[in-house]
């Protein structure tokens, strides 16, 4: 009888099993699939751009020189990707252009030779000679074969020859050859340094023979990567996280206590205090930075500001928690010895409680280095920023890469600090992990 | 006895040595102290020289745009409620933004975490890399990825989305391994000797074990990942973030929509936060008798 009453209850509770194992992964599916169609993920490919996502990826690992010539005065112009603070001086250029009296020879390796004079020739191996005249009425293009092939892209006006060796663009008023490099350009040194284009070894050896600090300078104030600036900006950010975390708990602290149940015997107190802590917290750091951004404007501080506003809500909860969570006897033992509440809060309380704060403080240390970070990015200051500025110039790519790589070393060296700090102070804390 | 006694030393000596040792220790704290507080106080200095505003410039002004914003949206009170139903398609966007990038994190992370597990990870050669991959994804911050992906797919919800669930895979795949490496393995060597596979050994042996704490963490996560949902549609990802700078862009006169927006925002948040922290009190502390009905937890 009874054994008959327990096997339908079993059999029930498995039938209950059995649905909630089948229905919790069919709950995540259909809300998956709700995702795919709210988002448009099928609509994605359409949107997505693929020139930009190879103009992107080729962009982070090479860089092109540009040698334009200007077809109404004949001037010759040879840049580093066309900026102009990697431009050659005049009557110089890197090798692979000769320069004389006669017309500019622009080599693009591989056989492919291009003469850029008032007529252009380009020598195509395997294809022919290729010249076009740009004149008033457009561009004269003269080709070997009777058809056009698919790398040349030819209007009235304009004509685009691409292949593997660079690009050859013939307009009207200018002609311009791109030739791609891989490697990040003038990382070390910019054109007019004079440690340009040496190998490492005569850098060093001219370190050696007493240049050292001129070679750093020239490194440091390198105008195209703008080490100093980026070395700053970084500091900035790592200022904002340790500004905004201490400051938080130095402010957070005092307020936990009247958070916590055991020390503020008046519900009313606590109650206000709970609910800075929430309004702080719930506010959140984005609007937080937006208000202070319009009061103190763009800059460290009001990272550093927000950062504190928002962890001192977070803080409090956590610390007034830990609070609560204080051993009495300890706190008994030093009153009966005869302490003061102030001696009682530094030798019962406090030694309880630091090791367990200290750690969620250090803790958040390494978390904001990366709030810090996008707040930066919103109001303008420290490496988000200028990570934000070369994403929306669109084209320094390999800019964007060497201050995504400074980031994940930034945070992962404080992730390293912080933990070394925490197992510094807090003795025995991290042995366990 | 007699060893004891002469051995000894008055216990004079014993105070004073004592007492030397507290003020040396004193001291040591005592600078340590004067190192931080000079650190916070130049860290400071520095700070409000870099910033465009000073600190004491700007401190009378810090109440000026939350009293525009509060006033202008006391004058039109009665808009306001029109204002939400307007923005919930906007706040519905952004929620579910954290919460696809929360699945999706916890679904590749709770995969990530079993092979960055020593003793559960079927290839073991493997362990370090995976934790090196879970180290880097959790270092980039969100905002870097969700900017290259508009770039790439322009504007719209999915950049942000799988921004945010990079970043989840990379912090939750942590969390759940640190979860993973207390289970019993028990379960595990009775699956396998039963002939289980890994998947099976995995699914039927350790998560079970560990679902509650994966939960908690997951909703944890999910709180963190509704306001970086909110930040990263500030910067161009879709949802009321998006519509929260375009309607501050429109200058004065015009707060009483962003002071909506601000208020959906900030009651999503905390009505977000209450909700998980009562759910996962309720997961990590154990209700009496939830194991029991396991499916009653549905």
């Amino acid at each position: 009888m009874s054994v008959a009453i327990l096997k339908i209850q079993t059999d029930a509770l498995f039938r209950r099993k059995r649905l909630f194992a089948l229905s919790f992964p069919a709950m995540i599916v259909a809300y998956l699939a709700f995702i795919f169609v709210s988002f448009d993920i099928a609509g994605l490919g359409d949107r997505m751009n693929v020139q930009n996502a190879q103009k992107l990826v080729s962009d982070v690992y090479s860089y092109k020189t540009h040698v334009a010539r200007d077809n109404r005065n004949g001037t010759l112009e040879i840049a580093i990707e066309g900026e102009r603070k990697g431009r050659y001086p005049d009557g110089t250029g890197p090798d692979w252009v000769t320069l004389g009296d006669g017309d500019p020879i622009v080599d693009l390796g591989g056989g492919h030779v291009i003469t850029l004079g008032k007529t252009v020739i380009y020598d195509v191996p395997n294809y022919g000679r290729i010249t076009a005249t740009p004149g008033h009425s457009g561009v004269d293009l003269v080709l070997p074969s009777a058809d056009t092939p698919d790398w040349i892209n030819r209007s009235k006006n304009r004509v685009a020859i691409t292949n593997d060796a660079g690009r050859l663009t013939i307009t009207r008023n200018r002609t311009e050859v791109f030739r791609f490099f891989t490697g990040w350009e003038l990382f070390f040194f910019t054109l007019d340094s004079p440690y340009y284009g040496l190998s490492v070894a005569e850098v060093a050896g001219r370190a050696v023979s007493g240049e050292a600090g001129a070679i750093w300078h020239e490194f440091w104030t390198n105008k195209m990567w703008r080490h100093a600036d980026v070395a700053w900006a970084l500091f900035e950010t790592i200022l904002m996280a340790f500004l905004g975390t201490f400051g938080a708990a130095i402010v957070a602290l005092p307020m936990a206590f009247l958070a916590a149940k055991n020390f503020t015997s008046l519900g009313g107190i606590r109650f206000a205090a709970r609910r800075v802590f929430d309004f702080l917290r719930g506010v959140d750091g984005l609007i937080w930075t937006i208000v202070l951004s319009r009061a103190f404007g763009p800059g460290p501080l009001t990272g550093a500001l927000a950062i504190l506003l928002t962890d001192t809500g977070s803080f409090g909860k956590m610390f007034s928690e830990a609070l609560e969570n204080v051993d009495d006897k300890q706190i008994e033992g030093i009153t009966s010895t005869g302490a003061k509440t102030l001696q009682r809060y530094r030798f019962g309380v406090v030694p309880q409680v630091t090791p367990v704060l200290l750690s969620q403080v250090l803790y958040y240390l390494e978390s904001n280095t990366r709030s810090a970070t996008i707040i930066g990015a919103i109001t303008g200051g420290g490496i988000g920023l200028l990570l934000t500025q070369a994403i929306i110039t669109q084209k320094d790519w390999e800019e964007v890469t060497y201050y995504i790589v400074l980031i994940i070393l930034m945070v992962m060296m404080m992730d390293w600090f912080s933990g070394w700090l925490r197992r510094k102070l807090i003795k025995g804390a991290d042995d366990a992990h | 006895m007699a060893e004891l006694t002469s051995s000894a030393r008055p216990v004079g000596d014993i105070q004073s040595e004592y007492m030397a040792q507290v003020r040396h220790k004193r001291v040591l704290n005592l600078i340590l102290l004067m190192v931080f507080l000079a650190m916070m106080l130049t860290g400071f200095r520095i700070a409000n020289q870099r910033n465009a505003g000073g600190f004491w410039d700007g401190l009378p002004n810090i109440f000026d745009f939350p009293w525009d914003v509060i006033s202008e949206a006391i004058e039109r009170a009665n808009l306001i409620p029109g204002y939400f139903v307007k923005y919930l398609p906007s706040l519905l966007e952004t929620v579910n933004i954290a919460g696809a990038a929360t699945l999706i994190g916890v679904i590749i992370g709770l995969f990530l975490s079993l092979l960055a597990t020593r003793g559960l990870a079927p290839v073991p050669w493997l362990v370090g890399p995976v934790r090196r991959i879970l180290d880097i994804l959790r270092a980039v911050p969100d905002i870097v990825i969700a900017l290259i992906l508009i770039f790439l797919l322009g504007g719209g919800p999915v950049p942000a989305m799988i921004a945010i669930a990079l970043h989840t895979v990379g912090a939750l795949g942590k969390l759940f391994s640190e979860v993973n490496e207390n289970a019993s393995l028990k379960p595990v060597e009775g699956l396998r000797s039963v002939g289980a596979s890994w998947m099976q050994s995995m699914w039927l042996g350790v998560i079970p074990q560990v679902a509650p704490n994966y939960l908690s963490y997951a909703l944890l996560r999910f709180e963190i990942n509704i306001r970086a949902s909110a930040i990263l549609g500030f910067v161009g990802a879709g949802g009321i973030g998006y519509d929260l700078r375009n309607t501050m862009s429109w200058g004065q006169g015009k707060y009483d929509e962003a002071a909506a927006i601000f208020l959906l925002l900030f009651a999503t948040i905390v009505v977000v936060d209450q909700l998980s922290s009562s759910a996962r009190n309720r997961l990590t502390h154990g209700k009496a008798g939830s194991k029991a009905t396991g499916g009653a937890q549905a």
